[in-house]
């Protein structure tokens, strides 16, 4: 892929850890990748791959105990990973903006949709409070809102899971982002709305150039909004790369595995490619390949060596066979 | 799809379900409704719904969230009692027995998987004791020896190893607990399983073991399902007849082949036309404008017409009922009048 200029986001080397009583478990480990400008960068894997950590580590909310343990995160060329908090809250929102799974619980139910936007706009930006409406209300227009000026006063419980989300994507555009970490925005909704909600992600992408993140499970969702696609197992980076090769051609027998066992409607097969087995604890990840254990293709190598990203046509594998 | 059946000569529908209603009262509290004069509110959540499962098919359920589905699976399995209509259980009217020793017979042919496999295991019982306790609760099995066996049994079949029935819950993943529940659902010998998104909390991979394994099982058991789901390719994957419904009522209910192939009322095609496709990268499904109306004041006539693009006077006003096609029926008065495109 050409690269104009500089990438928005550069991950490098990223290691997220959990301290317990039982030693140090590695969630994160060693995951490299970066965003262009106005790219939407698909994650997909299991739940538990780190694909959350991974996101939740570039806004710099990572719960504790979970900490980033090594690596570095840079946004314009900046690292953003060791900022004091007060720094990083100004970066969070104004240059990143996050969207959560669950709709509900990223509103706070006491104050109205109006105040929830004027105050995000207002901590950053210097608008007065009529400004800040103002552009309220514009966002709420720009998420396709009906009567939005009528509904600008209304409650988190007023509005149904769609629009609830279309509320949260607003308050993330608020300032202005060149970045949106989207956290299974999806998830929550029914696939009509589902759809709507991709398209407005989709559309105002273009319109604004911001780039997104976008982690999730549902291969659909990818296929139809990203650039580009990383494929996460066991806390690694498996294969990465544009979104037609990954799912059409994936070479890391688990993104095969993982597009086969997706049912699509109109293959017309009885059964569903199945990988067996389930992915290990972090406190059980195998030497070598972490894959190694369910790979219908593992060789020597695999149980001794873990194997680094390389390319391997247009993506980029983690996987011995290349 | 041919699936050997043991009672092949039997073939009347092992569920027969007619005009099933279940309501709801949502109304506010007495004193509001004296003191502030407001009406008392009903909520339709199934509105007359009828179908046939017969025996080793699945039938499927789907629509989005609030469509009454999963009203429809308690009323079947009797943890709600239906506000109208029957449903005949091979042959009996389970829908009147009220009184538990009377359902007990029934209940044991048909036994139900739930969506959440975190939240419908009991986190301090062994899975030795979840598995056993419907075998003890039925008295089928008196013996220790015959109960270890029988457990041994269900766990090798759903892919587990006896030893774990010694373990806790909390020891599995969502897969392996999914596993655990079918083995239950198992114990007692059923006939008919009812399952409620059994795969919507699990990760495609792992979904893809459980259809799988749901599916062996239903060819060496000869089980009957009733599926529910909102994942069209899930149910494409899983059933032998569709019924798509929308608040509370079946707008189309074909064989599943045909359906997919031709789908013939516009909800059901603006479903199918939202589902994401993998073989078109970046295509841009047709957003399907608006949302489900509250089920709680329906729109007049066809309930969908605010959604529909072929909606006109008649179905503003009249309701749609369904009309019999050549693999099944659908609610449409654009359909019944030849009114739809293609």
């Amino acid at each position: 892929m050409g690269r104009p200029n500089l990438p928005l986001l550069e991950v490098k080397h990223l290691c997220i850890e959990f301290p317990t009583r039982r030693g140090t478990l590695v969630a994160v480990d060693d995951v490299s990748f970066h965003i262009d400008p106005g790219e939407v960068l698909g994650v997909v894997g299991e739940s538990g791959a780190g694909k959350s950590l991974t996101g939740n580590a570039i806004i710099g909310l990572l719960e504790p105990p979970g900490r980033v343990a090594g690596g570095e995160i840079l946004l314009d060329g900046k690292r953003i990973d060791n900022l004091p908090y007060e720094q990083m809250q100004r970066i969070r929102g104004k240059d990143i903006g996050a969207i959560f799974q669950d709709p509900l619980t990223s509103l706070n139910p006491l104050y109205s949709i109006s105040r929830q936007l004027v105050e995000t706009i207002q901590t950053h930006t210097d608008m007065t409070a009529r400004q800040a409406r103002a552009r309220a209300l514009e966002l709420l227009q720009a998420v396709g809102i009906p009567a939005a000026d009528e509904r600008l006063d209304s409650y988190p419980h007023e509005f149904s899971g769609g629009m609830r989300q279309r509320v949260v994507i607003a308050l993330a555009l608020a300032a202005n982002p060149r970045l949106i970490i989207a956290d299974e925005p999806t998830t929550a909704l029914d696939v009509s709305i589902q759809a709507q909600i991709i398209a407005l992600l989709k559309k105002l992408c273009h319109e604004f150039g911001t780039a997104v993140m976008l982690v999730t499970h549902d291969m659909g969702v990818i296929a139809e909004a990203a650039d580009r696609v990383a494929v996460m197992y066991a806390g690694r980076l498996a294969e990465i790369g544009p979104v037609a090769d990954v799912i059409h051609h994936a070479r890391h027998p688990y993104s095969h595995g993982l597009m086969g066992a997706i049912p699509t409607i109109g293959s017309g097969t009885a059964r569903l490619t199945q990988i067996d087995g389930a992915m290990p604890r972090l406190t059980e990840i195998p030497s070598g390949c972490a894959f190694n254990p369910r790979c219908p293709k593992a060789f020597d190598r695999c149980l001794a060596e873990r194997p680094v990203l390389r390319a391997a046509g247009p993506n980029e594998v983690a996987c011995w066979l290349y | 799809m041919a699936v050997p059946q043991p009672v092949a000569d039997d073939t009347a529908p092992l569920l027969r379900v007619r005009d099933l209603s279940r309501y709801f009262d949502v109304s506010p509290p007495l004193l509001n409704r004296l003191v502030e004069r407001r009406p008392r509110r009903i909520l339709k959540a199934v509105d007359g719904i009828s179908f046939d499962i017969p025996r080793g098919k699945t039938l499927s359920l789907v629509g989005e969230s609030g469509c009454g589905k999963s009203t429809v699976a308690r009323c079947i399995v009797g943890l709600h009692a239906p506000t109208g209509g029957s449903v005949a259980f091979d042959g009996n009217d389970i829908s009147r027995l009220r009184d538990r020793a009377a359902q007990a017979p029934i209940r044991r042919r048909m036994q139900m998987i739930f969506q959440d496999p975190y939240a419908s295991l009991n986190p301090r019982w062994r899975v030795f004791n979840i598995i056993a306790e419907p075998i003890r609760a039925f008295r089928l099995l008196t013996d220790t020896a015959g109960l270890q066996r029988r457990v041994d049994e269900l766990l090798r079949h759903v892919g587990l190893a006896p030893a774990d029935g010694a373990k806790f819950p909390h020891e599995f993943s969502g897969g392996q607990r999914q596993r655990i529940s079918i083995a239950r659902a198992l114990a007692s010998n059923p006939e008919f399983l009812v399952c409620d998104e059994p795969t919507s909390a699990l990760d495609v991979s792992v979904q893809a073991q459980i259809l799988n394994l749901m599916k062996d099982l239903q060819r060496e058991l000869g089980l009957t399902y009733l599926f529910i789901s909102h994942d069209l390719s899930v149910v494409h994957h899983m059933s032998d007849y569709v019924g798509v419904m929308y608040l509370g009522r079946i707008a189309e209910l074909r064989e599943a082949k045909a359906l997919f192939a031709r789908p013939s009322h516009p909800y059901t095609r603006l479903l199918l036309d939202t589902i994401p496709d993998l073989r078109h990268i970046g295509r841009q499904r047709a957003p399907l404008a608006g949302e489900v109306p509250s089920p709680i004041k329906p729109p007049p006539g066809c309930a969908f017409h605010p959604r529909c693009p072929f909606a006109d006077d008649r179905c503003r006003t009249e309701r749609p009922e369904p009309v019999e096609v050549a693999d099944g029926r659908v609610a449409c008065h654009a359909a019944a009048e030849n009114r739809l495109p293609g």
